[in-house]
């Protein structure tokens, strides 16, 4: 998928002035952040945080032994009879997935949601080489008609209102509009009943990769992942290398977490575990299933100070407690992944170069890490980030200065002193009799929609030492 | 203080200088407070003082070092995190108003001297000894009557700095509820971010102004005479906010302005 990261400032300014795009995430607003409570709460909140680090301790297991749970994986993926490939890039995945398509003499692919299919831009490769991919989560068959990218890992439509929709059907199906949700959904899916019976391929992602197994399971809502991963001849899933735990009894207290930390479900609709093709005995399922293990970037961060987000499960609760994500969208971060993971994976994996702003595009006000079910330190990820920038001369000249001045000043009392004294005096003058500041040089991003309340004039420091001597204050 | 009265807890009513103290407390001011609003470490004097404490303020004290920290300058927050810790470490307590800077010494400290075990040593030392303000008068000194007074409404935000890093929550709410004049109305969200984030505000105008709106129109929501909070940045960026959007009444006051009044 093509990179609009270094657009953020822009992007965000365009999502901030869209009318509709802000009613929209208004109503989305604290919706699955207050579902996510609610589950919280009726799990016991002691057991819940239990949970967590439950499966902080299992996700940072795999990670730190990465490589053996993968080779465990492929054995027994392999003993089962499916076909384990690795990919290392994005333009392997592609390659690896057109090559099955060849080999399967496929036309049609009908796909379940993968993010790792985004990364790679595996629809565009397909329909390069003549395959018709068909996207059958509600939320992606919604963007890949529009032709847009994903805005929230789980909620890939969530910027579409339902009049979008319902324009968009009218226009794709060359039916007559529709405006009520329920009848929407009842033609997309007509409309996909056709494609799932017509494909040659399913793709789909993997939640998780059950070492001890050689199991691909999936979490969905809809019932699409059941028909991709049963009806056509051949299923594919992508999945990145990290997405492996050991045992089914991991996956089990994984699924606690996940879905109440998605959507506030104790468990999702649909929960598949699929391991192999169909043996001979089994009524349905694939003839060949194959699994593409990716890496596109993520072996760089073992090891490293961004380690712990190989941790992530995707449940896309730090993006519904972001105020950030929530004010902008998720097409503002420019890439596949939006909010605080998404500002955290996209300059690991595309290049701190190529997204400058997302590191810096957070208060640090610690939700996400508050609510992350695997306990991913985000904000410290994102000082990390920060730091890099820094020491890779990635910043602007004007606030390396700026830094400089200060850090500067604050290390000699005296010279700050006597700054700070004239600093406030000027500002304070600048405030004239109402006390604030309506445009503030060298800071006007803060006073686009606000006030500088002024200084009083003095500073504690100067007051303090003109104090009478030897009284209490009080 | 009554000299008699040296458990907990404390009778401010006394305005007699005090015979003996229960200790001594540095207070750290910050660099907003002394810059932007220096009533707010008086404010902060006067309630250690009355809660029994002997207030030092170190002279020579600028800033904790987040600034740099939070742009990715190690070493301008080390360098300044060795000036504070050097500065501090000589006292029983360490006393902030502000979630932020507090936070910083508390959470922070330890992660700027990973890799250097004798400051790493001393950091964390510190840390254990440094409070929030709120969460030092309620949970180490005890208060049960703060001196100042106020009649009417107000709605709290819980700064995130001081929520999520220090559990500061229920301390300031817990002293606002001695005071018997203060009604307290929650407004909704109170513990989503205004905006603020240090240079973010600065950055990022467009979307900070757009979640300090938000915030206000939470505030506004509830009618309240006045918010209170715990950390000038928060009370900055909503200040700022609400009079931009034409509210010239609703008062934004520093939690140690109101528990300590005359100021």
């Amino acid at each position: 998928m093509q990179v609009r990261a270094m657009h953020f400032q822009r992007n965000a300014a365009r999502a901030l002035a869209d009318a509709p795009l802000q009613d929209i995430l208004r109503r989305f607003g604290t919706g699955l952040a207050e579902k996510r409570a609610k589950a919280r709460l009726a799990y016991g909140i002691d057991a819940f945080e239990g949970l967590r680090d439950a499966a902080a301790a299992i996700r940072r297991r795999v990670v730190g032994n990465l490589d053996s749970w993968l080779e465990r994986f492929e054995a027994e993926a392999t003993r089962r009879g499916t076909v384990v490939l690795w990919a290392e890039s994005s333009e392997d995945v592609c390659a690896h997935v057109l090559e099955i398509c060849r080999r399967h003499g496929v036309k049609k692919a009908i796909k379940s949601k993968s993010m790792l299919s985004e990364e790679a831009g595996l629809n565009e490769a397909l329909e390069a080489a003549g395959v018709q991919p068909v996207e059958t989560d509600l939320g992606e068959y919604i963007i890949q008609m529009a032709k847009e990218p994903p805005s929230h890992i789980i909620a890939p439509a969530i910027h579409k209102s339902k009049e979008d929709v319902a324009a968009l059907f009218a226009e794709q199906h060359r039916r007559p509009r529709l405006e009520d949700i329920g009848q929407l959904t009842r033609e997309a899916r007509l409309m996909l009943r056709e494609h799932f019976l017509s494909a040659d391929l399913g793709i789909s992602g993997a939640n998780f990769l059950v070492a001890e197994t050689g199991s691909v399971a999936l979490v969905t809502n809809e019932g699409n992942g059941r028909m991709v991963t049963t009806l056509p001849r051949v299923h594919v899933a992508i999945t990145g290398i990290e997405k492996v735990v050991p045992t089914l009894e991991d996956l089990s207290t994984l699924n606690r977490v996940l879905p109440r930390s998605a959507t506030g479900q104790e468990i999702s609709n649909y929960f598949s575990i699929l391991t192999g093709p169909k043996a001979p005995q089994d009524a349905d399922g694939p003839e060949h299933m194959y699994v593409i293990l990716v890496d596109a970037g993520r072996t760089g961060l073992l090891g490293g100070e961004m380690e712990s987000m190989l941790s992530c499960i995707r449940c896309g609760a730090c993006m519904n407690h972001c105020p950030v994500y929530r004010t902008v969208g998720g097409h503002a971060y420019g890439w596949v992944y939006p909010g605080p993971m998404g500002s955290v994976l996209t300059p690991a994996y595309v290049g701190l170069e190529n997204a400058l702003d997302l590191p810096q595009a957070a208060t640090l006000c610690g939700a996400c890490e508050a609510v992350c079910p695997v306990r991913i330190p985000l904000p410290e990820l994102l000082r990390g980030l920060r730091e890099k920038q820094t020491e890779r001369g990635l910043r602007p000249w004007t606030e390396r200065a700026g830094l400089g001045l200060w850090a500067w000043a604050a290390r000699r009392p005296a010279a700050y002193a006597l700054l700070s004294k004239i600093g406030v005096r000027l500002l304070r003058t600048m405030g004239g009799t109402r006390g604030r500041i309506g445009r503030l040089p060298l800071g006007a991003g803060w006073t686009l929609m606000r006030d500088m309340p002024a200084p009083e004039g003095r500073t504690f420091r100067e007051l303090y030492a003109a104090r009478p001597q030897g009284t209490r204050l009080s | 203080m009554r000299s008699t009265d040296n458990a907990a807890p404390v009778d401010t009513t006394d305005d007699t200088p005090a015979l003996s103290v229960r200790g001594r407390v540095a207070l750290m001011v910050t660099c907003l407070v002394d810059l932007m609003r220096p009533g707010i470490g008086f404010a902060a004097i006067r309630l250690l003082e009355s809660a029994g404490y002997e207030v030092v303020v170190p002279a020579a004290q600028t800033c904790c070092g987040q600034p740099g920290w939070n742009s990715g300058d190690r070493p301008a927050a080390r360098a300044l995190a060795q000036k504070l810790i050097t500065e501090f470490e000589a006292y029983e307590h360490v006393v902030v108003p502000s979630g932020s800077c507090a936070g910083m010494i508390r959470m922070h400290y330890r992660d700027v001297f990973a890799d250097d075990s004798a400051w790493l040593a001393r950091a964390a030392a510190l840390a254990g000894r440094t409070h929030e303000l709120t969460d030092f008068l309620v949970n180490v000194a005890r208060l049960a009557r703060v001196p100042g007074s106020f009649q009417g409404s107000i709605t709290y935000h819980d700064s995130c700095a001081g929520l999520r890093e220090l559990g500061v929550k229920t301390q300031p709410r817990a002293l606002l509820a001695t005071m018997p004049g203060v009604e307290l109305k929650e407004m909704p969200d109170c513990e989503e971010c205004c905006g603020f984030g240090g240079t973010f505000s600065v950055k990022f105008g467009e979307i900070s102004g757009a979640l300090a709106e938000a915030k206000c129109a939470s505030i506004a929501s509830t009618g309240a005479n006045a918010v209170v909070l715990g950390d000038l940045g928060c009370m900055l960026s909503i200040e700022g906010r609400l009079r931009r959007r034409g509210d010239e009444t609703t008062q934004v006051l520093h939690i140690a302005q109101v528990l300590a009044g005359g100021g």
